[in-house]
């Protein structure tokens, strides 16, 4: 396969995923950074979730309590 | 003024507000990090000495820089808190801590990973990677303390007094490659004088910067809010805001 961007450091595709043999080191340190950066947004984002359904599930149970006393 | 600090320091107002903020925040983050991590990756040309495992501090540098300002946030934050009393500023506290240790694990893990093939070793006890080790051991003591108190108002004073104990160890970080010049080499961005840098590495290295400032802006909102969510739900506007939600939900599954 033969890409050619202007101003592409590469000579090809798979010369850049080699990284001039320091794939493992390059390629490891920007895949950890990557796991960790979505882990810090998805975190909040299902702490959130379940804040607000356990909210949801808590207005439920008194609305039918509710219900079940006004009979 | 009075008025303004006041509706500053309402949890209810900052979720209001940040809300709006936060999409266009999103877009702008994601673009910069694309942007950032190509342009390091793919374009910019590769260190004469360390060949392309140079690319690794387009990751290193920033995350340590966030490192160190995210500590700062906290401190301030705790500092707030312990003058006036100011909910929120605990808040912000409680978002900063597990951040700033996120991202002093990735500075030590990326320099750890790039200190192999140019140093030829892991790890080494150097002034600057001992003092980076303390400030993660800040950050999850700071987390850990939190979670030790039953009570919140208890717990948000010890977590401030720890936090700004703590800020002895940021000068010492700064000044590390200075007064002990051991192994890792000074700062290569000083706010005086040109960067020891070509500017076709620099270019890339700044738009980093700046993506993870806004990373860290993004990601601080995102954890205060649901703190916000959590300190709040016993209130009416949360649970409003539960059911408004569903509500929003249940009538988009219904068009499907």
């Amino acid at each position: 396969m033969n890409i050619q961007f202007d101003g592409f450091y590469f000579e090809s595709l798979a010369e850049f995923f080699a990284m001039g043999g320091h794939a493992t080191y390059v390629w490891g340190a920007y895949g950890v950074a990557l796991v960790v950066m979505v882990w810090l947004v998805v975190r909040p984002l299902l702490r959130r979730a379940s804040i607000l359904n356990e909210l949801r599930q808590n207005l439920k149970k008194r609305q039918h309590s509710l219900y079940e006393e006004s009979r | 003024m009075w008025r303004w600090f006041h509706r500053l320091g309402s949890p209810r107002w900052f979720y209001q507000t940040s809300g709006r903020w936060l999409p266009w925040l999103a877009v702008l983050t994601l673009a910069l990090l694309v942007i950032g991590t190509l342009w390091g990756l793919a374009f910019a040309p590769e260190d004469a000495r360390q060949g392309n495992s140079f690319r690794i501090i387009y990751i290193h540098v920033p995350v340590s820089f966030l490192a160190l300002a995210g500590y700062y946030v906290m401190a301030v934050a705790g500092a707030v808190n312990l003058i006036w009393r100011i909910k929120l500023a605990d808040m912000v506290m409680t978002a900063a801590a597990p951040l700033g240790a996120a991202l002093t694990f990735l500075a030590l893990f990326t320099g750890a990973i790039w200190g192999k093939p140019t140093w030829g070793t892991y790890w080494v006890w150097d002034a600057r990677i001992t003092s980076m080790l303390v400030l993660l051991f800040l950050y999850l003591g700071v987390v850990v303390l939190r979670n030790s108190f039953s009570g919140r108002d208890t717990a948000g004073k010890a977590c401030a007094i720890l936090a700004l104990v703590g800020t002895v160890n940021i000068p010492i970080i700064y000044k590390s490659v200075d007064w002990w010049f051991t192994l890792h080499q000074p700062a290569t961005i000083k706010l005086s004088g040109a960067p020891s840098m070509h500017p076709d590495m620099f270019k890339p290295l700044l738009v980093m910067i700046l993506a993870y400032y806004c990373f860290y802006a993004l990601v601080l909102i995102l954890n205060t809010r649901t703190e916000i969510l959590h300190r709040e739900r016993r209130t009416a506007w949360v649970n409003d805001l539960a059911v408004s939600e569903l509500a929003v939900t249940e009538l988009t599954s219904n068009e499907q």
